[in-house]
């Protein structure tokens, strides 16, 4: 087919410039989200199946009596949320998330924060340093709990070992510790120390960037109206650091909330140690109580919303304005 | 443009690929056997290996294919192996520890009965009466044993005691209690325990020396309650053991645990005879020099048994092949390629004594002398099913923190009942 058969194009002005095929605006078809919808959709499929379906199952499952192998989904009600406000071992495990969450994330925020706040002042050989906090974080917790393992290790006299020999060996034997065996209701607050040895560099990232983000201009102005460094700090750094450590602590907690691999492999069925994610792996996969297990992963689900819900909100409405 | 369609294009291949992939998987699986285990440690891997070589050797044109899981004595391998058995996809044939543990799967008809497989083989004359019994489930058999454990035996070592000047390890655990007072005195740390699962093998191998074997059996069939005075007595002794134990500091696997008592930091521990193919093979000590062991006090005669066991799923994709290898984990060739390895002694007792050395010499003898009385395991999963099992770790747990005697006996009372 050539144009000078087309009428359509014989109608048209000549030009060389003008392209052989012209490019029209296709025509909309349907309303204008339809697109976008499509172009989304494999990723909402995708979450609404594995992410949301999955969740409503396992509700469905936390209101049943299912146990061992063979599945079943009776309608209970709210019986096993109920036995499991009297389960001793969950009260337990409730307590101790709490006080390891408290411990965990203040500790990493401070010292991650203080991390941040000496690289910023500009040491030499920041990106060593900054690899050096960081990279605790490169491994797996699992391999973080062994070596702690041994650190905290709580053995006596021939049996010393890790932190406890340290100090032992620099004269600190007043910092000798039963860490996370301890007859203590708070021996779970030694766990935090891996934990945040792990992962006070990655606060310490999202603080120095906050740093980094705070305009040179800015601090000049400060200085030349007298302001000193700790003013600077306090009324110009610290609110540009707000949404920093507002994402930071939302992190960390919903982390801390989730922790398993580190306190499975720290020191299996030592119940000071306990928290209720590993008492849902403990009792679905030992013991087969897959009711029991979905209820507590529906508990842990709320506490997490509790966490995220608000966060969500205040972002949106902060973006809103 | 064209990088983008180019992306597109290779996505495209490789969801296809992937996709091929995995239907080529489940094409391919007609002339093999997928066996599922958590036997990755050393020694017990290389036994697993010399038996797959003899399988298909004898089954030409059959590929064995060795689904182990690592980690966590078998706890990672069951979760997994929940989750297959769950979406009917079983392996052709997989580990149990034998007794109750198995009982979740028979009575959702995971397994079949293999009593004619016991029959047709012989193996109801070769196994001992006590093995079988505790195998049983509803009056059928549904697994085959391919080695034992001991789980009472105490390991101590003989310089550490004629250093302290004990002639002899304790033969009752009130003998053991007036042996620690002076074990004490003298600054060392009378029993090395280690995580919850060695407390619990701690509490079985008490309860079995203070009640006896009869009386053992009949609290976990639940014929005598965990309230009655002669469990009470046993349970308050087991609080007063723990209590001169290094229980506050115990180690964090049961490796370290015997280390303990192999460096004569501690005098005893309670452990199964894994820990004497521990000592002697990767801790060079040599039985009776470097180590000793004898059964745990007032467990004298009683063999105290724990088992692997492998099965024939429901759905298995070639039955005819799975029984083949059962075959092969039942016979006295296949016991005895794989037990020298992993350091455990054939449940056959025809099998050929000569190849059991050291301290296996002496367990085997010990498994086939007709006096000895068999029992099973609770930790190791003979005598409790897993939710059972699993309750009690929680009792268990909270009751080593709080000292709660009574109220531990009461929750594996009330558990015994919910979880049957």
């Amino acid at each position: 087919m050539t144009a000078l058969h087309s009428p359509r194009h014989s109608s048209e002005p000549l030009s060389t410039r003008a392209p052989r095929r012209q490019r029209k605006p296709r025509k909309q078809i349907g309303p204008i989200w339809v697109p976008g919808l499509l172009l989304v959709s494999p990723s909402l499929i995708l979450i609404g199946v594995f992410v949301y379906g999955f969740l409503g199952w396992n509700v469905r499952v936390s209101f049943s009596n299912w146990r061992g192998l063979s599945p079943s989904y009776d309608w209970v009600g709210l019986s096993n949320y109920t036995s499991l406000w009297h389960d001793e071992r969950f009260r337990g495990d409730v307590r101790n998330l709490i006080v390891f969450t408290v411990v965990f994330v203040a500790g990493a925020l401070l010292l991650g924060f203080f991390m941040a706040m000496l690289l910023d002042k500009g040491v030499r050989g920041e990106g060593f340093f900054r690899g050096v906090f960081l990279f605790p974080m490169a491994i797996s917790f699992i391999a973080t709990a062994i070596v702690w393992r041994w650190l905290m290790d709580n053995g006596s006299g021939e049996d010393t070992a890790g932190l406890n020999k340290l100090f032992a060996a620099v004269g600190l034997d007043f910092l000798r510790s039963d860490w996370h065996k301890s007859d203590s209701m708070w021996a779970i607050a030694a766990v935090a120390l891996p934990a945040g040895w792990a992962l006070s560099g990655y606060v310490m990232a999202l603080f120095l960037a906050g740093m980094r983000g705070v305009s040179e201009t800015l601090r000049e102005s400060a200085r030349l109206d007298g302001a000193s460094e700790t003013q600077i700090f306090w009324y110009v750094v610290r609110p540009a650091l707000r949404p920093v450590t507002f994402s930071a602590l939302l992190i960390m907690v919903h982390i801390s909330l989730k922790t398993f691999d580190l306190l499975y492999a720290l020191d299996q069925g030592n119940l000071r140690i306990d928290t209720p994610s590993l008492y849902m792996w403990f009792t679905t996969f030992d013991g087969g109580f897959y009711d029991r297990g979905a209820t507590i992963a529906t508990v842990l689900l709320l506490g997490v919303a509790l966490v995220v819900g608000p966060y969500v909100w205040f972002t949106l409405r902060t973006e809103r304005r | 443009m064209w990088k983008g369609r180019l992306t597109i294009l290779s996505l495209v291949l490789i969801s296809v690929l992937a996709a091929l992939s995995m239907w080529n998987i489940r094409g391919a699986s007609n002339d093999q056997l997928e066996v599922y285990s958590w036997w990755t440690g050393p020694g017990e891997e290389e036994g697993l290996a010399a038996m797959a070589q003899a399988f298909e050797a004898a089954n030409p044109g059959v590929r064995f294919v060795n689904a182990a899981v690592s980690g966590g004595a078998g706890s990672n391998a069951k979760a997994i192996l929940a989750s297959r058995l769950l979406a009917n996809d079983p392996p052709d044939s997989y580990q149990r520890h034998a007794g109750l543990e198995l009982l979740d799967d028979v009575r959702s008809g995971k397994v079949h009965d293999i009593s004619d497989l016991y029959q047709q083989q012989g193996w109801v004359k070769v196994f001992p009466k006590g093995l079988l019994d505790n195998l049983t489930i509803d009056g059928k058999l549904y697994a085959v044993p391919v080695n034992i454990h001991r789980a009472n035996l105490m390991f101590f070592n003989p310089a550490t005691l004629r250093e302290l000047g004990i002639a002899a390890p304790p033969a009752t655990w009130t003998e053991f209690l007036a042996q620690a007072e002076t074990i004490r005195s003298k600054g060392k740390v009378p029993l090395a325990v280690g995580p919850e699962w060695t407390q619990k093998h701690l509490l079985e191998t008490v309860l079995l020396g203070e009640l006896g074997p009869d009386k053992y059996e009949r609290l976990f069939a639940g014929q005598i309650g965990w309230t009655t005075p002669d469990v009470t007595a046993a349970l308050a002794v087991y609080a007063r053991v723990l209590a001169v134990s290094d229980v506050k500091s115990a180690a964090g696997d049961w490796q370290p645990q015997v280390d303990r008592v192999a460096q004569g930091s501690a005098v005893y521990a309670v452990m199964g005879d894994w820990a004497s193919s521990y000592l002697e093979t990767t801790k060079k000590l040599p039985w009776k020099v470097g180590y000793d062991v004898v059964a745990s006090p007032g467990t004298g005669g009683v063999y105290d048994f724990l088992s692997d066991s492998f099965t024939l799923p429901t759905g298995a994709r070639r039955p005819d092949l799975s029984r083949k290898w059962l075959i092969e984990c039942g016979s006295t060739d296949g016991q005895n390629l794989f037990n020298p390895l992993k350091g455990s002694i054939p449940a056959r007792t025809d099998a050929d004594a000569g190849l059991y050395k050291g301290y296996l010499g002496w367990a085997l003898e010990q498994w086939r002398d007709p006096k000895t009385r068999i029992v099973g395991s609770l930790t190791h999963g003979v005598v409790a099913n897993n939710a059972y099992n699993a309750e009690i770790d929680s009792a268990l747990g909270l009751f080593v923190q709080n000292g709660d005697q009574a109220k531990f006996a009461k929750t594996a009372e009330l558990q015994y009942r919910e979880t049957q």
